[in-house]
């Protein structure tokens, strides 16, 4: 037993070792897909660690990847590298606690559309500001990182969204958590916590958002409203959470690994039609594999038993 | 496991693409990223992917580029950024990286400049960006000299229609008061910003000065405002859907004022078909010559290509840009990107625009600034160069 613990904490050290290598062997273009890999793989399993337990379909995804982007794009050439990312962290739990506390008492479809509004609402007042105050929009990030370090950071970053679900998945939490999700009310009646169940981990999941944009930024040189909260962020976020498979911690890399690779596909050979392509990508997934490829591969798996 | 097999696929993903060959030089391979879908869709399909799609078409119905004594034909290799700039910025390092594009051609809008500036400058490619407008411009030819910024900085438009509506005023055509309005988006809010500084050093006296938010579709409150307001001057930095609905509002509200300048949209074909002779006296940025064989032959054959005329501001130095580029390359003889920044930095040119001298990568007095629609023709009224027109004051009242 001991010996299976220890092979497998030295087969995850050395995988990581193996992704830390990645810089030196890809060349740029290879490190950018790269990048935008790791990106999805932390925004995707921070979407799932507070969705996939609670069933609440989050679309903020990109209102806290904004938030990161734009803390970036503000304290990054007069603070610290790290202080900055500090600030964003810090930001983005207040957001989420004040959001937290006072939305996560919607549910179903409410939530969704809430979530959906509440990106257009920061990223209007992010607009109302710089119009009104600053008298600028569009900000420049200059900086002298490198997309090598960006690559890093968001791999130190993915392996703390995953021991973070690992922890959560074994704690008084997690287990709070999927009784909420299988039925709140008599997760209510047994004595839980809902409110402050869910506000923690929002919370939580959230950071890892707000880190994700606030470390991505400086590969963009120039951020304004509509590029740093793009819905479409948030869109591409929940499908491939969901065709990963998100009652699984590592069901959502399942899903951005594929994605991520054909929409790359898709847009080298058919730029003028993918549009189209992902459509029909997105409704074969939810006929064929409503469950998601974790669920395809459990269910393969368990039949000839 | 698992992220060994991610880190497997990524690697294969990579060298899969990667599949084209490169020959020695018996074709010029010209890649671009540009926004094909997103909100970024509308300018690039009007003033940019026809741009190109002309120049290439023209250069290989010539035999393709000279370089070293022989034709050599162009093969392009498009991609679609999506209107996102972490998907500019991977395509323009897929282009460079893997598909080893000799020249790349940049994409639409001053933000996507900007995100894929440092890949540009990175493996030294030359980048004629003429559909972004920046102040920065001078900064980042500093941090990119092999960036070249030909559209201008706001700074450069405000000045001319500064000076234009100065002129008016002091031979007592116009009065002192400006209505403004600015769309709450980059464009507007850099454009807005210098012109309060511009009219008010000027003397002039800001009676209204509003900002909108981006996809405001009922304008009219505001042009009630600006009509109140006694001023007989409006000015309005909007962009093209607003610019629409702009026009079509004062005209049902028959807000006639002395000097109507409005934003994006006024120099675009489709402006001039939809609203007939009431464009008449109503001016924005960009223009056209009269005189100018070269831009008329070049607005004649974009007809007849796409079945619609250039945009009257941006599409011009879009295509002499490119002539730019051509000339350069020819004149270097060789794919050597370094020599022909050089040429381009350097060098004089011949473009549909006139002879073009760039003065620190930026385009010096080579194309107006400020146009207005005259007997269905959109003049270029400044800066005050060869062939400028005069301004008609006041503008014609509005036609059922």
């Amino acid at each position: 037993m001991m010996t299976q613990d220890a092979l497998r904490v030295l087969g995850v050290a050395a995988a990581i070792a193996g992704l830390a290598c990645v810089p030196f062997l890809l060349g740029d273009y290879g490190l950018s897909l790269a990048i935008n890999i790791v990106s999805y793989t932390v925004l995707a399993t921070a979407w799932s660690l507070f969705s996939g337990p609670t069933r609440y379909v989050s679309l903020a995804t990109v209102a806290f990847f904004g938030i990161g982007a734009y803390t970036t794009a503000v304290f990054a050439e007069t603070l610290a590298w790290p202080l900055v990312l500090l600030i964003a962290a810090g930001i983005g739990i207040l957001v989420a606690g004040i959001v937290g506390l006072s939305t996560l008492r919607l549910s179903g479809v409410y939530f969704v559309i809430f979530t959906l509004g509440l990106a257009e609402l920061v990223r209007q007042l992010v607009t109302w500001y710089e119009v009104n105050k600053t008298r600028t929009l569009g900000r420049y990030v200059f900086t002298d990182i490198t997309a090598a370090q960006i690559y890093w950071q968001l791999l130190i970053l993915a392996v703390l969204v995953f021991a973070a679900g690992f922890l959560i998945g074994r704690s008084r939490l997690g287990l709070a958590l999927r009784a909420i999700g299988d039925d709140e009310t008599v997760a209510r009646h047994s004595g839980i916590d809902a409110t402050q169940a869910k506000v923690a981990l929002f919370v939580l999941s959230t950071v890892f958002m707000t880190l994700t944009g606030a470390i991505m930024a400086p590969r963009w040189t120039y951020i304004d409203p509509a590029i740093a909260f793009n819905p479409v962020i948030s869109f591409t976020v929940l499908i491939m959470a969901l065709l990963g498979g998100v009652h699984r911690l590592y069901g959502p890399v399942m899903g951005v690994v594929p994605l991520a690779l054909l929409f790359e596909f898709l847009l080298a050979r058919f730029p003028n039609h993918f549009s189209i392509m992902v459509g029909l990508v997105f409704i074969l997934i939810v006929y064929a594999i409503p469950r998601g490829i974790v669920g395809l591969v459990e269910q393969t798996v368990r039949r000839p038993a | 496991m698992m992220r060994l097999t991610l880190c497997a696929l990524a690697a294969l993903a990579a060298t899969a693409l990667a599949a084209a060959p490169t020959v020695a030089q018996d074709k010029v391979k010209i890649g671009y990223a540009i926004s094909k879908t997103g909100p970024n869709a509308g300018g690039a399909t009007i003033t940019q992917i026809p741009n190109y799609e002309m120049w290439v078409k023209d250069v290989n119905a010539k035999g393709g580029l000279m370089i070293g004594g022989k034709r050599v034909p162009i093969e392009v290799i498009e991609y679609d950024d999506r209107s996102n700039s972490e998907e500019a910025v991977r395509a323009v390092e897929r282009l460079v990286t893997q598909d080893k594009v000799d020249l790349l051609f940049p994409p639409w809008g001053t933000g996507l400049n900007l995100a894929v500036g440092p890949v540009f400058n990175k493996y030294g490619y030359p980048q004629l960006a003429f559909s972004a407008v920046t102040d920065r411009a001078p900064d980042l030819v500093k941090r990119w000299p092999n960036s070249f910024w030909l559209l201008g900085t706001s700074t450069q438009y405000v000045d001319s229609l500064v000076g234009l509506l100065k002129k008016l005023r002091d031979e007592g055509k116009i009065g002192p008061n400006i209505a403004m309005i600015s769309i709450a988006d980059g464009f507007g809010i850099d454009l807005s910003q210098a012109a309060r500084k511009g009219f008010t050093a000027a003397g002039f006296k800001l009676a209204y000065d509003k900002s909108y938010p981006i996809g405001t579709q009922d304008l009219s409150p505001l042009i009630g405002e600006a009509s109140r307001s006694g001023a007989d001057t409006f000015v309005a930095f909007s962009y093209p859907p607003d610019t629409m609905a702009l026009t079509e509002q004062s005209k049902v509200a028959s807000y006639a004022p002395k000097v109507m300048f409005l934003g994006v949209g006024v120099g675009f074909p489709m402006y001039a078909q939809r609203f007939g002779a009431n464009v008449e006296g109503i001016m924005s940025l960009g223009g056209w010559s009269k005189d100018n064989a070269s831009t008329l032959a070049y607005a004649k054959k974009h007809e007849e290509m796409f079945k619609r005329g250039p945009d009257r501001w941006g599409s011009q130095i879009g295509y002499s840009s490119l002539q730019m580029l051509e000339q350069a390359i020819e004149k270097v003889g060789k794919i050597d990107r370094a020599a022909i920044i050089k040429e381009l930095q350097t060098g004089t040119f011949d473009t549909v625009l006139g002879k073009v001298k760039m003065v620190d990568n930026m385009m010096k007095d080579n194309f107006w600034l400020i146009g207005q629609w005259q007997d269905g023709f959109f003049v270029g009224v400044a800066p005050q160069r060869a062939g400028v027109g005069s301004v008609v004051v006041p503008k014609p009242a509005w036609k059922p």
